[in-house]
């Protein structure tokens, strides 16, 4: 177990290594830098800037540092917002984006999980076509469409909503939907075709065969196995919701990470993209790493080894 | 087996008939099937495969869903009792009580993510009301019982943890944990190596000894049957095709199709000159069954009636019964 | 020559259904069937492609998206011709009128005809979704295929490359090669296939590590046939069906990137109409002119649901689990 879990951690981290190079050299390629922009800076303060950021340096002394402050879990300093370092930034927008981002993972947990076993269960019954149809409907519309709808016939029209923020608990509504739409769509697919899956297996036979009751056989036999795989999906998951929360967020103009790094990109902010990106991929792989480490426990056949478990 | 138990069969299955609807249409799986098993009795049910035995078994106990299955007519009496009249709640208390069934491959028919331990126990807490700790007592016993060495720690684990012919005891154990009256094996050992069938045949051997519990085995092979069986139901086209004690059929198959299984198997005692016969062709179209004999177009001996009728099962003494027209009085004078 | 193997026979019938008078006189003669093929020898021999396609055809709910993305890629050329108008010229007399005989789908804020804009959307959803996909497939079929088929050390480090790849949230390495490239429909399409081909290189190399031990192979390759050629004469066709769904199920993924770079403000430029553009561009003003959200948006919905509905298709007519 403990050589599983440091193997695990050992690829997280090279894999954030390698992420951080590659992100440090493809900022370097770029010809020119933010400060070079179309009004030009007076000689002296331009000078003074690139000492302050370390640009005047030969290039592998500047990855060095870099690479010596993210050890230090120092990202920089913004380079528009120059009052600001990007730990700041990122400490202090990451809470609406976490709260966000938690409530679309819990919701799409429930919903999706729920959604796919009711739909199997009525496998070939009206609520099953109904259930399959929001689940294709929810993977095939782009989060930055079912948000502007939303706010539109929610919002507008029918006024139930804030168009825009995040001040009450109402609010988190129409984002939290918008977020989770795709997330519950995936679930539900995997966890309606697994439940068919297993209700259709040999196991569920044999429990049959003990005489149980269908309400037992669902509980005990096959809703562990079912749901088991959907443990796997929870990583993409992270990614998508990441994804989704850079648009909500724009859409609901809530003041979250997502925000912050759209601005960034549109305003070149080169430390902020590098700081954001990392921040993103450092979630991802945590989430991913809990994901691996959870499956071993509720999936028996997984024999720990430091290899992947690919059972 | 005696002759006065013979008189109160353990199971009474009369006129069977089952059905599958799939888009082709009517697939009449089983049509018209009668077999009885007495008590302590091994019974075996022989045919290729798509003949109707695995459904018979799993109609036995009402384990096909429907749809797309139906059945269509026909009785299963057992102890006494109608089984095809049963709700869903009573065929509940029957199933792993008083009927329990093993199937053909253990390595999925056992839940991967429970341990066998539970897999046993859950059987015991809701038919004989045991307690946990008692349960888990029985289970002990019940791996003992089909020799499963270290019964005590191998409950806590799970079915991956055990080979195929350990999983195929453990299914084994569980479907005589509550002691039944009828066991019915789904080709207990089509899916394992040939020395591990062996040993779960063994397993079964023993245990119809040891306790009272009558055997449906059904089989494709007839060497297990000369093996174990007491009285065999040859099935053909979802239908018997020749039904007697396993004396009787293997010493004087009454119908070709049973001659050509026997044919079929290679044996010690036949000369190595003698070649093995296959049976060619393939088994009838079962959704527009003919109307006469469904072996006709593979039977050697085939007549023109036989295309025309089908003869029904004729008896052929003792307790054997074919259904084939040679065996017919009028048949057999025009032939000789 | 029946009866002489079955001297045995004994005649022990008591209870017999049959009276006498069903017999007929030739009832009892011999016939000839016992060399007729059974039915598995008459029944012809499908291929897996016509097999797959004969399924494919009686999906009706397949067939149905099939023609809708079909009506889109025709609508994507022809739509244009149908106006006396182009995507690209303002009309500033004309900015958003509602959908009208003139304008069917009304007009932009700078007075655009939408129904020419939203074909000329389509036009770059639908290109940048196969461009994608053809990069994919290249990346993918060479990446996968030297894993699968090689195997050992190989496999096992350039799987690793894949999976840091793969572990990376992809639209932010989009986003950023985007953003170091100048945003256009080329460095999008780019960007996209540098990326996204992770997955198609594992179906690739599941594929072939289960096809390359099969007999067939073992065959060719005791025959003396080298590495390539068994690569691409045996291998990769038979790959195809697999290759094939994963393929009709990245279009939409590459068409979502798209329009979510565009919205984003990252991606193809004005006048080029993105339908992800449009649809950022009416939000502003969605409560007045919501035609302006609506034609887009149902557009793109429609494309990706068309996709993943045909590809679901495609998926359960080559599965064979489905073949019987």
């Amino acid at each position: 177990m403990v050589r599983y879990i440091t193997v695990k951690l050992l690829y997280m981290l090279f894999t954030l290594f390698i992420l951080a190079t590659a992100t440090f050299f493809l900022m370097k390629v770029i010809p020119g830098n933010p400060f070079l922009g179309e009004k030009k800076l007076p000689t002296q303060i331009y000078n003074n800037i690139m000492e302050k950021y370390g640009f005047d340096q030969p290039l592998y002394k500047q990855y060095l540092k870099y690479m010596n402050n993210l050890i230090h879990f120092d990202l920089g300093t913004s380079m528009k917002s120059t009052h600001l370092t990007v730990n700041k930034i990122i400490h202090s927008s990451f809470s609406n984006s976490a709260k966000l981002g938690i409530a679309a993972i819990i919701v799409s947990i429930i919903a999706g999980i729920g959604l796919g076993i009711i739909s199997a269960l009525y496998h070939g019954k009206v609520i099953d076509h109904f259930t399959s149809i929001l689940a294709v409907i929810g993977v095939s519309i782009p989060s930055f469409v079912i948000g502007p709808l939303l706010q539109y016939f929610l919002g507008v029209k029918l006024g139930w909503f804030h168009v825009a923020g995040l001040k009450g608990p109402l609010d988190y509504i129409m984002p939290t939907i918008t977020l989770s739409a795709l997330p519950i769509a995936f679930i539900a697919r995997l966890t309606r075709s697994n439940m068919i899956e297993v209700m259709n297996a040999e196991f569920i036979k044999t429990a049959k065969s003990k005489g149980l009751a269908k309400s037992f056989i669902i509980y005990h036999h096959a809703l562990r196995n079912a749901i088991l795989p959907v443990v796997t999906y929870l990583g993409p998951m992270t990614a998508n919701i990441i994804t989704g929360s850079v648009v909500v967020e724009a859409i609901f103009g809530i003041a979250g990470l997502g925000k912050y790094f759209i601005d960034s990109v549109t305003n070149r902010d080169y430390t902020l993209i590098m700081g954001v990106t990392l921040f993103y991929a450092a979630i991802l792989m945590i989430m991913r790493f809990c994901t691996d480490v959870a499956y071993v426990f509720v999936d028996p056949r997984i024999k720990l080894s430091g290899r992947e478990g690919n059972a | 087996m005696s002759e006065v138990l013979a008189y109160k069969p353990v199971l009474e299955v009369r006129d069977l008939r089952v059905s599958f609807h799939v888009r082709e249409g009517e697939v009449q799986a089983v049509r018209g099937v009668d077999f009885h098993v007495n008590p302590g009795e091994v019974l075996g049910i022989v045919g290729e495969s798509g003949c109707g035995k695995s459904v018979t078994a799993q109609t036995l106990m009402r384990l096909i869903p429907s749809p797309p299955s139906r059945i269509k007519s026909g009785s299963v009496r057992f102890l006494g009792e109608e089984v095809l009249l049963k709700s869903e709640k009573e065929m509940q208390q029957l199933r792993g009580s008083k009927m329990g069934m093993i199937f053909q491959d253990p390595m999925t028919s056992l839940n991967p993510t429970m341990t066998v331990g539970r897999q046993i126990t859950e059987n015991l807490k809701k038919h004989l009301k045991m307690s946990s700790a008692a349960a888990q007592k029985r289970a002990v016993e019940m791996l003992k019982l089909v020799g499963i060495p270290g019964a005590e720690t191998r409950i806590h684990q799970y079915p991956h943890e055990f080979s195929g012919g350990m999983r195929q005891r453990v299914m084994i154990a569980i479907a005589l944990s509550c002691d039944p009256a009828l066991l019915i094996a789904d080709e207990p050992t089509t899916a394992l190596d040939v020395t591990i069938q062996a040993q779960i045949l063994e397993v079964l051997n023993d245990l119809r000894g040891r306790l009272n519990t009558s055997i449906i085995l059904i089989t494709h092979n007839l060497g297990i049957v000369a093996g174990i069986c007491d009285r065999v139901v040859v099935m053909y086209g979802g239908q018997v095709a020749e039904t007697g004690t396993v004396k009787e059929i293997f010493n004087h198959p009454k119908h070709p199709y049973t001659e050509g299984l026997l044919k079929s198997l290679p044996r010690l005692d036949t000369s190595k000159d003698e070649p093995l016969i296959p049976i060619h062709g393939a088994p009838p179209d079962l959704v527009n069954p003919p109307t006469g004999c469904a072996f006709t177009p593979r039977c050697p001996y085939a007549m023109k009636i036989c295309q025309r009728l089908d003869p029904g099962l004729i008896d052929c003494g003792g307790t054997q019964a074919a259904r084939c027209w040679l065996n017919h009085p009028k048949v057999q004078e025009a032939k000789a | 020559m029946a009866s002489n193997t079955r001297d045995s026979l004994q005649a022990h019938s008591s209870s017999l259904e049959w009276r006498d008078d069903i017999f007929r006189p030739d009832d009892f003669e011999d016939i000839d069937v016992y060399r007729s093929p059974g039915p598995d020898l008459q029944r012809e021999s499908i291929s897996a492609w016509r097999d797959a396609w004969l399924r494919l055809k009686s999906n009706r709910m397949a067939m149905f998206w099939l023609t809708i993305l079909l009506i889109i890629v025709i609508m994507s050329i022809v739509g244009p011709l149908l106006t006396p108008y182009d995507y690209y010229t303002n009309d500033l007399m004309n900015t958003n009128k509602p959908p009208s005989a003139e304008h069917w789908f009304g007009t932009d804020d700078l007075g655009r005809d939408m129904f020419e804009r939203v074909w000329m959307g389509a036009t770059i959803s639908l290109r940048v979704g196969l461009f994608a996909a053809l990069i994919d497939l290249f990346i993918g079929v060479i990446y996968g295929g030297i894993m699968g088929y090689f195997g050992g050390r190989v496999d096992e480090i350039m799987n690793r490359a894949a999976e840091i790849l793969y572990s990376i949230p992809h639209i932010l390495i989009i986003i950023l090669l985007v953003v170091i490239m100048t945003p256009s429909l080329f460095t999008i399409v780019l960007a996209l296939g540098l990326t996204g081909w992770v997955n198609m290189a594992w179906i690739v190399r599941g594929q072939i590590m289960q096809l390359k031990n099969m007999d067939y192979v073992m065959a060719s390759r005791s025959l003396g046939a080298s590495s390539a050629r068994i690569i691409f004469r045996h291998l990769i066709p038979n790959t195809l069906g697999p290759i094939l769904v994963t393929l009709m199920l990245t279009v939409p993924s590459a068409i979502f990137a798209e329009a979510f770079l565009s919205f984003l403000g990252l991606g193809v430029q004005s006048p080029a109409a993105s339908w992800g553009t449009m649809i950022s561009d009416a939000r502003s003003a969605m409560t007045v002119f919501p035609w302006r959200l609506f034609f887009p948006a149902a557009f793109i919905s429609l494309t990706m649901l068309a996709f993943n509905l045909f590809g679901d298709g495609l998926r359960d007519a080559f599965d064979p689990k489905m073949r019987k």
